[in-house]
């Protein structure tokens, strides 16, 4: 039964991977990119085998604890765990419990996080293969770490299956989870900074943290190293007292998920509230910028790059602090005009079929690109007025403004243009209504590359005038230059907006069955 | 050409997906002003034929004619005349139920206070009056439908091409939907539908066409069609595949 499981996710695994090659792009990408960061955490364990034991032991405890906190976290709050083989789907089947509960173990496995995470733990056998007993140890407690990892996941997302079947948790933590991502770069950052101020600190939590649930398996491999037997028999004890107990655990919860599927109701609310549709104009254009706004603010998937926007400042303000050049701030208006410009190029593919309504409804293809471009310039516009002034008060470089603002509205008004054309023609792969925004998004990744280099490729052609006279007024410090951005930035950006939106509405006239068809591929 | 008392007139129609053609050649005819089924098995190209007959699936070959009107010339035109409910497609769902049938009705152009009004009694008339500030992400199947025909009635069309429109509604609502169907055809509007529930199609529907492997198989009026028998028995009789009911004699050993 156990084989029979995972032969099943097997096959399911490569029955996606038939329904177009580019699948199977998409999967050597991500394979490419875990490879990558699994290249770096395996040669940096073999180049731990020649260090300090005391060193290796604080890394690989701290490490085995911190990849246990992921798997338990993550696929909660990006609800983008992988469900091809949930439990519910076995109800009916009357498989038994254990065989149930070994082979969606074991199937938690197949799959990038589970094998990356498999082949990094196997890494630490190669840090304690300094001896025989130490290698067998590190051997015994990277199995048991990883199995405990793919459990915790599942008691977790089990224990959660009804919190996360809410939509609006899932609305909510997908965005949350936003932030942290974000702020990655500083936060890391901070993170090796407190770290080379307090190795003796982290290596003390390491002893601490060895003795806990979180630790216990890791720290196997380099407490035999050290000789200390005794001490690494009871962490034995401790780590297989925790993959039991936690199996346990989600074998309860199992049984009760089982017979009591997750309730996602919600109340019922009365109408009376059109919200936007009452008050932007009555015709097809006001009806789609109201759409598209109501979107920006309530689909997650929208709202997830708003999160992002004023985090922007905070990331390059911390890169200006680590230089003390604070002339990087400048970017952010010119930055932000690009995210904000560039988010709508893959609209109707986020409509997905939602689109033939459109469609069905015969609206004239200027009027949905219209609708749609203004909605997002009616909250970029200000946003990006704001988010170019505000570096100057703390530059004080003011010199600057005007051509900052100039090229900053040139770029939104541009990006606006060229992605309603783009949209109009290509999709790209993106999360389905409904998803987790970090979902990986089924269809064709080789396309979307194309489609979002060559777009960006165009984009930077298209603000060459604007990108030339900042650069004029870098060579002879003339301020008279970005005065002439200022005005032009604003009339070449409206003159390729009203472009962008004609063409794009031609294109969308003459190849709106085509697009339809094209999105319903990834229904 | 087609005549003006033709509603809809479909020659030749014919797509091909890949190696599979799911659609090998239809022609058709819907009279105005009648109630039109469309019946065939699972996979028999149904779908496939209404899209391209309302101008969401580009044909290979033929053409779909509204009231005189070229679905794939004048579009725009067509599908003024028309409304669609699709099968299978999303909706624009975080949207309330109130939004997205204004929303569909303010994208045909039409005026505000029309579409408020026209809203409120659709709504009324389908019972989800209770549920109009709720976002259709969080409706039930059946609500989702019926949402899905509100914003397919709105603008009153002449011609309307429902996808399955039964599909998961309760016995109460779909009861309230056939009167609100009935009442549109005596008014002289046409309808047409499809369905595999033989029952419903022969009860509700005065013609019927029977399709199977992308080919119109019978056509006419419900009674010229079934000849005699039941739908349901004329339908196995053409579309076949009947399989026999001996065999799985282990089924009684339990």
């Amino acid at each position: 039964m156990v084989a029979h499981l995972l032969r099943l996710k097997l096959t399911l695994l490569r029955n996606g991977l038939k329904r177009s090659p580019w699948q199977l792009v998409g999967l050597a990408f991500g394979g490419l990119y875990a490879l990558g960061i699994v290249g770096m955490c395996v040669v940096l364990l073999v180049l731990l085998r020649q260090e300090d034991p005391d060193l290796a032991q604080t890394v690989v405890v701290l490490g085995g604890a911190a990849a246990l906190l992921g798997w338990g976290i993550v696929p909660v709050i990006a609800s983008a765990v992988d469900m091809t083989l949930d439990p519910a789907r076995f109800t009916t089947s009357a498989v038994p419990m254990p065989q149930l509960l070994a082979g969606l173990a074991l199937g938690g496995l197949i799959g990038l996080p589970g094998l990356a995470t498999l082949l990094v733990a196997l890494g630490t056998v190669v840090t304690w293969s300094r001896g025989v007993l130490p290698a067998v140890g590190a051997l015994v407690g990277a199995l048991l770490g990883v199995l405990t990892c793919v459990v915790f996941s599942r008691v977790v997302t089990t224990a959660t299956a009804s919190l996360a079947a809410s939509r609006r948790f899932k609305d909510v933590s997908g965005i949350a989870f936003m932030v942290p991502l974000v702020l990655l770069g500083p936060i890391t950052a901070g993170i090796f900074q407190g770290m080379a101020g307090s190795g003796a600190f982290l290596s003390e939590l390491a002893g601490r943290i060895s003795w806990t649930p979180l630790g216990a398996a890791w720290s196997l491999g380099g407490d035999l190293e050290r000789g200390q037997t005794g001490p690494a028999g009871l962490k034995l004890l401790i780590a297989v007292a925790t993959l039991a107990g936690l199996s346990w655990c989600w074998k309860l919860l199992l049984e009760r998920a089982l017979v009591t599927p997750p309730f996602a109701g919600s109340s019922r609310r009365k109408g009376g509230r059109l919200g936007l549709f009452a008050l932007l104009p009555g015709t097809p254009t006001g009806a789609i910028t109201a759409r598209a706004l109501t979107y920006w603010f309530r689909d997650p998937r929208y709202s997830g790059s708003l999160v992002v926007i004023p985090l922007l400042p905070v990331v390059l303000a911390f890169q200006g602090s680590q230089t003390n050049d604070y002339g990087v701030l400048m970017i952010t208006g010119p930055l932000t005009a690009f995210l904000l410009a560039w988010s709508i190029s893959g609209d109707v593919s986020y409509d997905n079929t939602a689109f033939a309504l459109h469609l069905a409804a015969g609206v004239r293809g200027v009027h949905d690109r219209l609708g749609r471009a203004l909605a997002c310039l009616a909250f970029a516009l200000p946003t990006v007025l704001v988010l170019a002034t505000v570096p100057f008060f703390i530059t004080r470089d003011w010199a600057w403004w005007p051509s900052i603002l100039g090229i900053s509205v040139g770029v939104l008004l541009t990006g606006l243009g060229l992605s309603s054309v783009v949209s109009a023609r290509y999709t790209i792969a993106v999360p389905l209504p409904g998803d987790s925004p970090f979902k990986k998004p089924p269809g064709n990744v080789g396309q979307t590359l194309a489609v979002q280099f060559g777009g960006m490729g165009v984009l930077l052609v298209l603000v060459l005038p604007e990108a030339g006279l900042v650069l004029a007024q870098v060579l002879t410090g003339d301020p008279l230059f970005g005065w002439i951005n200022l005005a032009l930035g604003p009339v070449l950006g409206a003159a390729l907006f009203i472009l962008g939106v004609r063409v794009g509405g031609r294109w969308l006239d003459a190849r709106s069955p085509e697009l339809l068809a094209q999105v319903t591929v990834n229904r | 050409m087609s005549t003006p008392l033709t509603a809809l007139s479909i020659r030749g129609l014919a797509k091909r997906f890949g190696t599979k053609i799911a659609v090998d050649g239809i022609s058709l005819d819907v009279p105005a002003g009648s109630f039109f089924g469309i019946v065939g098995p699972n996979g028999a190209g149904k779908t496939t034929t209404l899209s391209m007959a309302t101008g969401l699936l580009r044909p290979d070959f033929g053409t779909a004619v509204v009231h005189g009107v070229d679905v794939w010339a004048q579009p725009l035109e067509a599908k003024k005349l028309m409304g669609i409910l699709p099968d299978g497609v999303r909706l624009f769902d975080r949207l309330s139920g109130e939004q997205l049938v204004t929303y569909a009705g303010l994208l045909r152009g039409m005026d505000r206070d029309v579409v408020a009004a026209r809203v409120g009694e659709l709504l009324a008339a389908l019972d989800l009056s209770q549920d109009a500030g709720t976002l259709v992400v969080d409706y039930s199947a059946g609500m989702t439908k019926k949402i899905a025909l509100a914003s397919a009635l709105i603008h009153a069309p002449k011609v309307l091409v429902l996808d399955e429109p039964f599909e998961s509604v309760d016995p109460v609502s779909a009861a309230n939907i056939r009167d609100i169907l009935d009442r549109y055809v005596a008014t002289g509007g046409t309808v047409i539908v499809s369905s595999h529930v033989m029952d419903l199609v022969q009860r509700m529907c005065d013609h019927v066409a029977v399709i199977a492997g992308g080919r119109i198989l019978a056509a006419g009026t419900v009674d010229q069609v079934r000849a005699g028998v039941s739908l349901e028995d004329r339908f196995v009789q053409l579309v076949g595949g009947r399989s026999r009911t001996e065999g799985l004699e282990w089924l009684r050993t339990f």
